[in-house]
């Protein structure tokens, strides 16, 4: 109470405190969005300069004229078509992978009793930690042993079974499902799969589309995998394909950004319409429960 | 994990009561089981096996083309006394972190603190400081490789702006780590906003009571804020360093771990003696003091975390 300004006198006070505090805030904001976007904005722009524009200092941003052709010249360069192709299919058979190979473990954790419930919680918990790196060369020599190596089985497969993170995830998710439809339900002796297909994952549609989400992302944008696994070109990836433009010194920088701008436009696209999942993807994550 | 305790705690309370009966408990095992397949395949295949499987080839010289040799702790002794990349490495790994780490905490805590105010347009700016978060990979990297160049990169260009003269970053050892750093802070919205969200989830309440025992804008921080944001940055601080670990595209495109090995990160250590030279038997070894490495952090950070971390009486 001390410190407050007494009654009569703060009310002019405040208001052109609060306001010039506003403006600081709107200002630092504004300062801050720029810093944030410019480094796309960069790209774009040098994506669509012509090449004599491109090394000059201090740079011209606004491309004089747009060379619409860069991006032209750069999809010919590089399988782009084919590499899209295969970076679809990869997501997409991991996003179905990861939603059922994930779901189905989460359903078991939040909603089964069973022996030893603590024990495997804890145990997928800690595997969330390990890191890809300790795992790939066995994982390597047992996809080799089967022969996947060279194909694109070795990006899809594992997705088919349960991710640590979006089982937690989605555990979380379905713990806080309402019981009362489920006990309705068993006591019309629906078994645990009815109740999973029928009233779990429907109602956990939020979720399980930031686990879709999650995953497109994930491959859209993973190198690793790809980089380790394929050889010919006709299997690459977007990643995969775009690494080898960096690695290639004939390519004109402008090439090179419109071909970065056409791997990253999907995932700001999903971004854009679906941040709202993302968001929620990571606070509930991160939640306690 | 550090809730894990709450969270199993949280389902008893949860699990319908009153179905009895050692029938119904026997199916109810047998179901869950059943669910849990995907993942249960999954560990012992994918995670368990190959962590075993790693440990027992660290023990041999195999190298793919070559006979296996069992060859007890030699890769061990081989990577301490002859192999400089292994300590070059680890040595920039560590020196990342320490850059690396504190920094994207003080900067997304001040994002998260910013972003928490009811300005106008505040989803706005939420969506777009989070926005470099979610980008990552191969085009971000060629895109950060280009704005670092020294002639005519955006960077070198907004410090002469100021009168600075900027280095040329990812061609100076001595500044090509620092860059990878400012390109971390770039993508901070990711940390944000779980501070973000832990902010909101301070009670109002505490505030207020802080206000009446006249306590201004910084001792509320001090004394309300950050304690009730321990826990999160403790979480940040455990995924930040098991991440940093595994730094390998950035360091693949934008360097391949140059100029003379100042961004040679481990993981580029362990991809090249795996898939450079097939060197299996070494590569294990690489990957199992990762694995210790990353176990050992954990641990440390969890355990040093009494000390420092707050803990509300409230759960949810």
């Amino acid at each position: 109470m001390s410190l407050q300004e007494p009654a009569g006198k703060s009310q002019g006070w405040t208001f052109t405190y609060k306001t010039r505090r506003a403006v600081l805030q709107l200002a630092v904001l504004l300062v801050g969005s720029a810093v944030f976007l410019t480094p796309l904005g960069w790209m774009v722009l040098t994506s669509l300069k012509p090449t004599e524009q491109i090394f000059l200092f201090p740079p011209e941003f606004i491309p004089k004229p747009v060379e619409w052709d860069n991006y032209a010249e750069a999809w010919s360069q590089g399988e782009f078509w084919t590499y899209t192709q295969n970076s679809t299919l990869v997501a997409a058979l991991n996003i179905a992978g990861n939603i059922f190979g994930s779901s189905l473990p989460a359903f078991a954790f939040a909603r089964l009793r069973f022996v030893g419930r603590r024990v495997l919680f804890l145990i997928m918990l800690s595997t969330m930690m390990v890191p890809i790196w300790v795992t790939i060369v066995p994982t390597f020599l047992l996809f080799k042993f089967f022969g996947w190596n060279g194909t694109l089985l070795p990006l899809i497969v594992p997705g088919f079974f349960a991710v640590p993170f979006y089982t937690f995830l989605l555990r979380q998710y379905f713990l806080g499902i309402s019981h009362e439809l489920e006990d309705a339900a068993r006591m019309d002796g629906a078994n645990s799969l009815t109740i999973y297909f029928r009233i779990v994952m429907p109602l956990a549609r939020p979720a399980l589309a930031t686990v879709a989400i999650f995953a497109f992302v994930y491959h859209w944008n993973d190198l690793i995998t790809p980089l380790i696994y394929l050889t010919d070109e006709k299997l690459f990836t977007v990643a995969l394909g775009l690494s080898r433009f960096r690695n290639s010194y004939r390519m004109e920088m402008s090439h090179m950004m419109a071909a970065a701008t056409f791997a990253l436009v999907p995932v700001l696209i999903i971004y854009f319409f679906t941040q709202r999942l993302f968001i929620q993807g990571i606070v509930l994550s991160g939640s306690k429960g | 994990m550090v809730h894990g305790h709450d969270a199993l705690d949280g389902i008893t309370l949860n699990t319908r009561t009153g179905k009895g009966g050692l029938g119904i408990a026997r199916r109810e095992n047998l179901e869950a089981y059943l669910f849990l397949l995907p993942w249960i395949i999954g560990f012992l295949v994918l995670t368990i096996g190959p962590i075993l499987a790693s440990l027992g080839l660290s023990f041999t010289d195999w190298q793919v083309g070559l006979g296996m040799n069992f060859i007890g702790l030699e890769n061990f002794r081989l990577m301490v006394v002859e192999d400089d990349l292994f300590k070059k490495s680890l040595g920039v790994t560590f020196n990342y972190s320490l850059m690396a780490l504190p920094a994207g905490i003080v900067v997304a805590l001040a994002m998260a603190l910013l972003l928490n105010q009811k300005v106008f347009g505040i989803g706005v700016f939420r969506t777009i400081y989070y926005l470099p978060a979610v980008t990552s990979g191969v085009a971000v990297a060629m895109l950060w490789a280009w704005i670092f160049n020294s002639e005519f990169g955006l960077l070198n260009w907004a410090l002469d702006l100021i009168n600075v003269e900027g280095p040329a970053w990812l061609l100076e050892p001595r500044w090509a780590l620092p860059a990878f750093a400012v390109m971390s802070l770039w993508g901070a919205g990711g940390l944000m906003i779980i501070y973000l969200a832990s902010l909101q989830a301070i009670p109002q309440t505490l505030y207020e009571a802080a206000q009446i025992d006249g306590a201004n804008v910084a001792r509320q921080f001090l004394h309300v804020t950050l304690p009730m944001l321990t826990p999160t940055i403790l979480f940040n601080l455990v995924v930040g360093i098991i991440a940093v670990f595994q730094t390998f595209t950035n360091a693949y495109i934008m360097t391949a771990g140059g100029p003379n090995f100042a961004t040679y990160f481990y993981v580029l250590h362990l991809y090249n003696n795996a898939f450079g030279y097939a060197r299996m038997g070494y590569a294990s070894a690489l990957a199992w003091i990762l694995f210790v490495i990353v176990l050992v952090m954990t641990l440390a950070v969890l355990r040093t975390s009494q000390y420092w971390v707050f803990y509300s009486g409230e759960k949810e």
